[in-house]
C-alpha cells in the first residue's frame, strides 16, 4: 500500500512539470508581454529595456521558464500587475472563499447523487427510477450559470427571500446572515455533481446487482442492510474517482457561478485577471488549481486502493 | 502501466459490442436501427433536436426581425408584446429573432470543437492503441498532462490568455476535448486489437493498412462516435459559458450564452425574458444527451 502511494505521488511530479510547461507556453503565446502592460507605448527605449530587464524578459525563454519554475516551487507566484499585491496571498484568500462554496456543494451533490442513483437502481423500471434518472440527466444538461440566474430571479427578485449577490461579511460563515448568502450558489454548484454521480452510481449498482454473488448473499439469508453494504462497497471505487474529478471541476467551474453571484472566490479572481490582462494572477491561479486537481486525483487513487485491494498493482 | 483515477471511469467493456458486430456482420447496423426506431423517447428527442437545428439554419424565414436591430423605445418588452411575441432585450432587439439566430453560433461552437477533437484525438488514440509500446506510452503520457487541468479551466486558460473570439473558443474547446477522446479511442482500439478475428486476419496475411481500415476502424468507430456525441452537450454548455464570461462570441452577435450575460442586469426588470436564452442552452444540451444515450443503448455500448 505504501509502495503504491509512493508510486502515485512520484507519478504526480512529471504531470505537474507538464502543467507548468503548458501554462508557461500559453503565457508566451499571449498577445503583448508583461512589460508592454506596465509602460506607456511612447516611453523611450532605455526605459522599456530597463523594465524588461527588471522583469527578466530579456533572458532566453528557457531561462525565463526555469526561473519562473524555481519561484513557483518556492511558492512565489509573482506580483499582480494591477494591485501590486503578491499573487499567493490574493489567491489564498480567494481559494478559501471558493472552498466555502465547493465543499458544501460537493457534500450536497455527492450525497444526493449516491442516494438518488442507488435508489433508482434498486427500483429499476419504476416511476421512481424514471423520475430520478430524469433529474440526473437534467442535472448534467443544465447550464449551471443559468440555473443561478433563475434561482436569483425566483428567490431574490420575486420572493425577495435570499440575497442575490456577494458573500456578506467576509470570513468563515457563522451567522445566519452569512449562511443565507451561501444557499443559492451552493445549490447551483451542486447540480452537476449530483447528476453525474447519480448516473454513474445507478449504472454501477445495476451492474453489480446482475452479479451472482448478490443472489448468493440473499440466499444465504443476509439482512438487506448487509447486502446493501456489499453492493455499495463494490460501487464505491469508481464513484469515488468520479467524485474526485467532480470536486476539481467544482473548483474550476465555480468561475461561472461566482460570476453570477459576484462571489469573491478564485473564479472571480480569474475572471478579473483575464479582463485586466493581469498575467501573473492568471497564470498563478491556473497553475494552483491544476496542482490541487492533480493532488486530489492522487488522493482519490490512494483512497480507491484502500477500499479495493485489487487496484494496488 | 500506471493508472490515473479517471481511467477507471472510462473502463470500456466494449469487446462485447465489437464481438456482437463481428458476429452479426452486415446485420448489426440494421439491428441498431431497429432498436433505435423502437425507442420512442429517443426518436422524439431527435425530432426536437432536428427542429432546433433547422430553426437555426432557417432563421431568416422564421422571423421578419433583424437580430441586430436595436430600438430605444422597445426595451425589455414582456412576452406577448405585439410584433415581438417573446419580448425584446435590453436594447430593444427582438428576442425571438435573437434566439433562432443565436442557435447558429451556439450550435457551431458546440459541435465543431467536438468534431475537430474527434479527428485529432481519435487518430492519436487509435494510433496509440494499435501501435502499443513506446508510441502508446508517449501519446498517453502526454495526454495525462492535459488531463491534469479540469476541462473548463483549460478552456478558460486558453481563451483568457489568447483573447476572446469565436476562433479561440473553438480552439480552446477542441483542445479540451482531445484528452478524453484519445483515452476512449485508445482503450477501444487496444481491446479490439487483441480480439481473435484481428489476429486471424493478420495471420492470413493482411497488411497493416487493410487491417486498420477494415478490421480495427470498422469496429472502434461506433463506440468512439457515441462517446463524441455525449461530449456535444458538454461542449454547448461550455461554449455558451465562455461567451457568458465574455470570453467567447463577441457582441453584438447573437449567441445564447452572450445573450444570457447581456440580459443579466435585466433580471430585476423582466426576469422571464432574462432567463429565456438559458432555456435554449438547456434544451439543446439535454436533447444531445438523450440522443447520445439512446444511440448508445441501441448499439449496446457501455462507456
Amino acid at each position: 500500500m505504501l509502495a503504491y502511494t509512493l508510486r502515485r505521488l512520484l507519478y504526480g511530479v512529471p504531470i505537474l512539470l507538464g502543467v507548468s510547461v503548458i501554462v508557461f507556453a500559453l503565457i508566451q503565446f499571449a498577445p503583448g508581454d508583461a512589460a508592454s502592460l506596465l509602460i506607456p507605448p511612447e516611453a523611450p527605449k532605455e526605459v522599456v529595456d530597463q523594465v524588461r530587464a527588471k522583469l527578466g524578459l530579456d533572458k532566453p525563454v528557457y531561462v525565463q521558464y526555469v526561473l519562473w519554475l524555481g519561484r513557483l516551487v518556492r511558492g512565489d507566484l509573482g506580483v499582480s500587475i494591477v494591485t501590486n499585491m503578491p499573487v499567493a496571498s490574493e489567491l489564498s484568500n480567494a481559494l478559501g472563499n471558493t472552498l466555502m462554496l465547493a465543499i458544501p456543494a460537493a457534500l450536497l451533490g455527492f450525497t444526493l447523487g449516491v442516494g438518488l442513483g442507488a435508489l433508482a437502481a434498486f427500483h429499476r423500471g419504476t416511476v421512481l427510477d424514471r423520475l430520478f434518472s430524469a433529474t440526473a440527466i437534467a442535472g448534467v444538461s443544465l447550464p449551471h450559470y443559468w440555473v443561478g440566474i433563475v434561482l436569483v430571479a425566483m428567490f431574490a427578485v420575486v420572493f425577495n427571500a435570499l440575497p442575490a449577490q456577494g458573500m456578506g461579511a467576509p470570513g468563515f460563515p457563522r451567522t445566519w446572515a452569512q449562511i443565507r448568502h451561501l444557499i443559492l450558489p451552493v445549490i447551483t454548484l451542486s447540480l452537476i455533481p449530483m447528476g453525474v454521480v447519480s448516473r454513474l452510481v445507478r449504472a454501477n449498482v445495476l451492474e453489480i446487482l446482475s452479479h451472482e454473488f448478490v443472489g448468493s448473499l440473499r440466499a444465504k439469508g443476509l439482512f438487506r442492510r448487509r447486502v446493501l453494504r456489499h453492493i455499495m462497497k463494490n460501487a464505491a471505487p469508481s464513484a469515488l474517482a468520479l467524485m474526485g474529478l467532480q470536486f476539481g471541476y467544482l473548483l474550476a467551474g465555480s468561475i461561472l457561478v461566482e460570476t453570477v453571484f459576484n462571489w469573491p472566490g478564485s473564479g472571480g479572481l480569474l475572471n478579473l485577471a483575464i479582463f485586466r490582462r493581469d498575467i501573473p494572477v492568471l497564470s498563478g491561479t491556473i497553475v494552483t488549481i491544476a496542482a490541487i486537481f492533480v493532488v486530489i486525483n492522487i488522493a482519490v487513487d490512494v483512497l480507491q486502493a484502500l477500499i479495493d485491494p485489487r487496484i494496488r498493482r | 502501466m500506471v493508472s490515473t483515477s479517471s481511467e477507471t471511469l472510462l473502463t470500456l467493456p466494449t469487446p462485447d459490442a465489437a464481438l456482437t458486430r463481428a458476429r452479426h456482420g452486415r446485420g448489426y447496423w440494421k439491428n441498431v436501427w431497429r432498436r433505435l426506431a423502437e425507442d420512442r423517447i429517443t426518436i422524439a428527442v431527435m425530432l426536437v433536436l432536428i427542429a432546433i437545428i433547422l430553426s437555426a439554419v432557417l432563421a431568416p424565414y422564421l422571423t421578419p426581425h433583424d437580430p441586430m436591430k436595436t430600438s430605444v423605445f422597445a426595451r425589455l418588452k414582456p412576452i406577448g408584446t405585439a410584433g415581438h411575441w417573446l419580448g425584446t432585450d435590453e436594447i430593444g432587439r427582438d428576442l425571438w429573432a435573437r434566439m433562432v439566430y443565436g442557435g447558429r453560433l451556439s450550435l457551431l461552437c458546440g459541435v465543431l470543437p467536438v468534431a475537430l477533437a474527434l479527428v485529432v484525438g481519435g487518430t492519436l488514440g487509435v494510433v496509440a492503441g494499435y501501435a502499443g509500446g513506446v508510441v502508446n506510452s508517449a501519446i498517453m503520457r502526454s495526454i495525462d498532462v492535459l488531463y491534469a487541468f479540469p476541462s473548463i479551466l483549460l478552456a478558460i486558460a486558453i481563451c483568457g490568455i489568447l483573447g476572446s473570439g469565436i476562433r479561440n473558443t473553438i480552439l480552446a474547446l477542441s483542445v479540451t476535448f482531445i484528452p478524453p477522446l484519445v483515452r476512449i479511442s485508445e482503450a477501444v482500439t487496444t481491446q479490439v486489437r487483441s480480439l481473435d478475428f484481428v489476429e486471424a486476419a493478420r495471420a492470413s496475411g493482411s497488411g497493416t493498412a487493410l487491417l486498420l481500415r477494415y478490421h480495427v476502424l470498422n469496429n472502434v468507430l461506433g463506440p468512439i462516435l457515441v462517446y463524441a456525441t455525449s461530449l456535444i452537450s458538454i461542449s454547448i454548455i461550455l461554449a455558451s459559458g465562455l461567451s457568458f464570461l465574455g470570453l467567447g462570441v463577441s457582441p453584438p452577435n447573437p449567441e445564447w450564452g452572450l445573450m444570457l450575460n447581456n440580459l443579466r442586469p435585466a433580471i430585476w426588470v423582466n426576469p422571464v425574458v432574462a432567463a429565456l436564452p438559458g432555456v435554449m442552452i438547456f434544451l439543446t444540451s439535454m436533447c444531445f444527451n438523450l440522443t447520445s444515450d439512446g444511440i448508445r443503448q441501441a448499439m449496446d455500448v457501455r462507456l
